[in-house]
C-alpha cells in the first residue's frame, strides 16, 4: 500500500495526538509522545486554502473570493490575537466587578473576527474608526494589552494617559474610540477626504454597529462619500441588538449593507475572521482604485451584555447566546479550520493560549499598582503647541496651569 | 482667507455655497475661480454631516475652515464641534490635534427673525478646548482669521453680516501676507478716563459712536474691543477699571449667562473690584426671540442712546 507524504503526515500527527492524550495517563508513553511530536512539528502544513461564504452583495457585478488562503504563520498570528482580545475583554469583565473600572466599558468578546480580519485586510498605513466598543481594535491598531487596561484603570500609563478611559483610546492612524453614536462615521468620512485630498493610497474603514445605522449624519456622510468618491469603507458591525434593542425592533430594513442605496454593499460573515479579511481586502483594493465608497455589514454578535451594567439576557435568551458560542465562535472556527488542516498542533494551541494568560495577567498586574495621574496633569493638553495656560479651578482664586 | 490657502496646501474651505456661488455673502468671492474644487469644497445642506467630515479632515492632517452660512445651522452640527473637535485633544492626552477653523456670520442681521438671528459667543464661549473669536474691524477680521487658521486648534470664528458691508481704514502693517492679530488680547479702540465700556464684533462700533457723543458733554470714554470671546482677555479690562472706576458691557446677545454676565463675575472675584466705585452695568439684547417688524427688531438690540444712559448711570450724572 503506497501511502502520500500527507497522508503519512497525517498519521504521524493522529499517533502524536492519541499518544499525547494519555501521556498524562502513562508517564512512559509521554517520551514517546515527545518524539513522535518533534518529528511532527516540522511537518505541519505550511499554507492552506479554506471555503468562506459568498457575501451577498448590493450594486457589484463581483464579490470577494470564496476561497481563503491561510499561511501557519498568520494562522498563529490571528489565532494569538483574537485570544489576547478575548482574554483581555474578559480580563476587563473581571476589573470591573471588582470596581477596579468604572463608568462605561462596553465589551467585544465574541466579534474578535470582525477586528482581526479588517487588520488583516487593510494595511498599518491605512485608517480605522469606530465606535466605544473599541478595546479590540484599539490592540489591532498597535496599542498594547498593558496599557490598553491601564487606561481602563484610569493610570497614568494608560494609553491615554488616564484621561480618556474605555471609550477614548488612539493611536497612530486610529481615531479613537468615540462615545457619541454615530458620530465617528461623518469622521471617517473626513479622513478618508484627506487621503484623497494629500494623494496617498490609503483607505479609512470607518465602524458603526447596528443602532447607529439609523442615524441621519450616516446618510449625510453617504451621500458626501459617494459624491466625492471618498475611498471609505462604512463596516456595519450588526450584532443584532442596539442594547436592548433588537435589529427588527429598530429598523425598518435590516439590510444594512443596502442602507448605502447608491452606494454598493456587501453582507459578510462576521465570526468568520477568512470571510472577513477577504472582504475587507476586496473593500479596500476597491476604494483604492478610485471607485469607493463601499458599505460592508459584518453578521456578528457579541456574549456580553452592550455594557457592564446589562446582564445582557432581558432582551435575548441564554439558549441564542449559548448557540452561538458552540456554533460559531470565531475562535473555535480559526482553531478547528488549523487542527482540522495540520496547521498546528493543539499542543503549540495551547501553549499560545498560556502565554497570553500570561501576558494579560501581566497586563492586568500592571492596569492595578500603576498609580493614577498626577494631579498636576489635570489641566494639561487643553490646546496643542499653544504657550501655557491659566485655568479656573473650582475656586476663583484657584489658578491652575495647563500645557500643551 | 486666499493668503492663507496659497501660503499652506492643507489649507481648504468648505460649506454652502462657498464655491461657484462666491459664497452666500460673497465672503469667498474668487477662491473657487483660483484655486477649484479640491480646495473650495461646495456642501450639500447637511451640517452635521459636513462638520464631521471637516474634523475628521483635521484629525487626518488637513487644516479645514469650515464655514456656516449663519451660526443658527451650527446647533445641527454642534455635537461635531463640541464632542468631536474641542475635547479630542484632551482625552487622547496629546495624541490628537485638531487644527479646525469654524466660521460664519453670527448674531442678528436686519430683518431675518427669530431662527437666523441668534449670538452664539456665550454657548461657544463655555467650552473649554475651544477658541472663540469675535472680530469687529477689517484689521481685527484679517488678522484673527489668519491667527486661527494657523493655530493648531479648533476655533471658532464669529463674524458678523451687517458688518461685511462696513469699510474700515487698514493700516500698512495691515496689508502684509503675515499680519496676525493674537488670539485672547483685547484692543483699546479709544482711550479714556472716567468710564470704561467692554464689547465685541458690532457693538464695538455703537460704543465708539456713544464715546463721540458723550466726548461734547466732557466725559471721556475708554473703549474696549474685546476680539476673543475665549479665552477672554480680563487684564485689559481690569488695568482699564482700575482707571476709570466704571464699567459698561455692551453685547447682542441674550443677558442670562452671557458675555457681560461672565465679565462681571470675573470683574467681582479680581482686584479690579475694589476700584469699582458703582455696579457693573450691562447693556444686552432684550430677553426674547427676535421679532420681525422693524421697530420690535430695533427695540430688541442695544441703542446707542442705551449705551449713553448707562454711561449716566453708573457716572450718577
Amino acid at each position: 500500500m503506497l501511502l502520500s507524504v500527507n497522508s503519512m503526515q497525517k498519521m504521524l500527527t493522529i499517533i502524536s495526538n492519541v499518544l499525547k492524550g494519555s501521556a498524562s495517563k502513562n508517564g512512559a508513553a509521554s517520551e514517546v509522545a515527545r518524539v513522535v511530536a518533534a518529528r511532527t512539528y516540522a511537518d505541519f502544513t505550511a499554507e492552506a486554502t479554506f471555503d468562506v461564504k459568498k457575501c451577498d452583495t448590493h450594486r457589484l457585478d463581483d464579490a470577494p473570493p470564496t476561497k481563503s488562503v491561510l499561511t501557519r504563520e498568520d494562522a498563529l498570528k490571528y489565532y494569538r490575537t483574537m485570544q489576547v482580545i478575548r482574554r483581555m475583554e474578559l480580563k476587563a469583565d473581571q476589573l470591573y466587578k471588582q470596581k477596579i473600572i468604572r463608568g462605561f466599558c462596553h465589551l467585544s468578546d465574541g466579534q474578535e473576527a470582525c477586528a482581526v480580519g479588517i487588520e488583516a485586510g487593510i494595511k498599518p498605513t491605512d485608517h480605522l474608526i469606530t465606535s466605544y466598543r473599541a478595546h479590540g481594535y484599539t490592540y489591532t491598531r498597535g496599542v498594547s494589552a498593558r496599557e490598553i487596561l491601564a487606561e481602563l484603570t484610569g493610570r497614568r500609563g494608560g494609553c491615554a494617559k488616564g484621561k480618556g478611559g474605555s471609550m477614548h483610546m488612539y493611536a497612530n492612524n486610529f481615531y479613537g474610540g468615540n462615545g457619541i453614536v454615530g458620530a465617528q462615521v461623518p469622521l471617517g468620512a473626513g479622513v478618508a477626504l484627506a487621503c484623497k485630498y494629500l494623494d496617498t493610497d490609503q483607505v479609512c474603514a470607518t465602524l458603526y454597529g447596528d443602532g447607529a445605522a439609523n442615524q441621519g449624519q450616516i446618510f449625510e456622510a453617504y451621500n458626501m462619500a459617494s459624491l466625492w468618491k471618498l475611498p471609505c469603507i462604512f463596516i456595519c458591525e450588526n450584532n443584532k441588538y442596539a442594547m436592548g434593542t433588537s435589529v427588527e425592533r429598530s429598523s425598518a430594513s435590516t439590510e444594512y449593507y443596502k442602507r448605502g442605496d447608491f452606494i454598493p454593499g456587501l453582507r459578510v460573515d462576521g465570526m468568520d475572521i477568512l470571510c472577513v479579511k477577504e472582504a475587507t481586502k476586496y473593500a479596500a483594493d476597491l476604494c483604492r482604485a478610485g471607485k469607493g465608497p463601499i458599505v460592508m455589514e459584518l453578521q456578528t454578535y457579541r456574549y456580553h451584555g452592550h455594557s457592564m451594567s446589562d446582564p445582557g439576557v432581558s432582551y435575548r435568551t441564554r439558549e441564542e447566546i449559548q448557540e452561538v458560542r458552540s456554533k460559531s465562535d470565531p475562535i473555535s472556527l480559526l482553531k478547528d479550520r488549523m487542527l482540522a488542516n495540520n496547521m498546528a498542533s493543539v499542543e503549540e494551541l495551547k501553549e499560545i493560549d498560556v502565554q497570553v494568560r500570561k501576558e494579560i495577567e501581566e497586563a492586568a498586574q500592571f492596569a492595578t499598582t500603576d498609580p493614577e495621574p498626577p494631579l498636576e496633569e489635570l489641566c494639561n493638553h487643553i490646546f496643542y503647541n499653544d504657550a501655557p495656560l491659566e485655568v479656573r479651578g473650582t475656586l476663583p482664586w484657584t489658578k491652575l496651569k495647563s500645557i500643551s | 482667507m486666499d493668503e492663507e490657502l496659497e501660503r499652506d496646501e492643507r489649507v481648504f474651505l468648505m460649506g454652502e455655497e462657498v464655491a461657484q456661488y462666491d459664497g452666500a455673502y460673497k465672503v469667498s468671492r474668487g477662491l473657487w475661480k483660483k484655486y477649484g474644487d479640491k480646495r473650495i469644497i461646495d456642501t450639500p445642506i447637511t451640517e452635521m454631516g459636513f462638520a464631521g467630515i471637516a474634523v475628521g479632515s483635521a484629525m487626518a492632517g488637513l487644516r479645514p475652515i469650515c464655514e456656516f452660512m449663519t451660526f443658527n445651522f451650527s446647533m445641527q452640527a454642534i455635537d461635531q464641534i463640541i464632542n468631536s473637535a474641542a475635547k479630542t485633544y484632551y482625552m487622547s492626552a496629546g495624541l490628537q490635534s485638531v487644527p479646525i477653523v469654524f466660521r460664519g456670520p453670527n448674531g442678528h442681521s436686519a430683518g431675518v427673525a427669530a431662527q437666523h438671528s441668534q449670538c452664539f459667543a456665550a454657548w461657544y464661549g463655555h467650552c473649554p478646548g475651544l477658541k472663540v473669536l469675535s472680530p469687529w474691524s477689517a484689521e481685527d477680521a484679517k488678522g484673527l482669521l489668519k491667527a486661527a487658521i494657523r493655530d493648531d486648534n479648533p476655533v471658532v470664528f464669529l463674524e458678523n453680516e451687517l458688518l461685511y458691508g462696513v469699510a474700515f481704514e487698514v493700516s500698512e502693517e495691515a496689508q502684509s501676507k503675515d499680519f496676525v492679530v493674537p488670539i485672547g488680547k483685547a484692543k483699546v479702540e479709544r482711550q479714556g478716563t472716567r468710564i470704561t465700556l467692554v464689547s465685541h464684533s458690532r457693538y464695538v462700533g455703537h460704543c465708539l459712536d456713544a464715546a463721540a457723543v458723550l466726548a461734547k458733554e466732557g466725559i471721556e470714554c475708554e473703549v474696549i474691543n474685546l476680539r476673543s470671546i475665549r479665552p477672554l482677555d480680563m487684564e485689559t479690562i481690569e488695568s482699564s477699571v482700575a482707571k476709570t472706576n466704571h464699567l459698561v458691557t455692551v453685547e447682542g446677545g441674550w443677558p442670562q449667562f452671557g458675555v457681560g454676565a461672565e465679565i462681571c463675575a470675573r470683574i467681582m472675584e479680581g482686584p479690579a473690584f475694589n476700584y469699582l466705585d458703582a455696579p457693573v452695568i450691562r447693556v444686552t439684547g432684550v430677553d426674547i426671540p427676535m421679532p420681525y417688524a422693524k421697530i420690535l427688531e430695533d427695540n430688541s438690540v442695544p441703542q446707542i442712546k442705551d449705551i449713553i444712559f448707562s454711561v449716566k448711570k453708573s457716572l450718577n450724572i
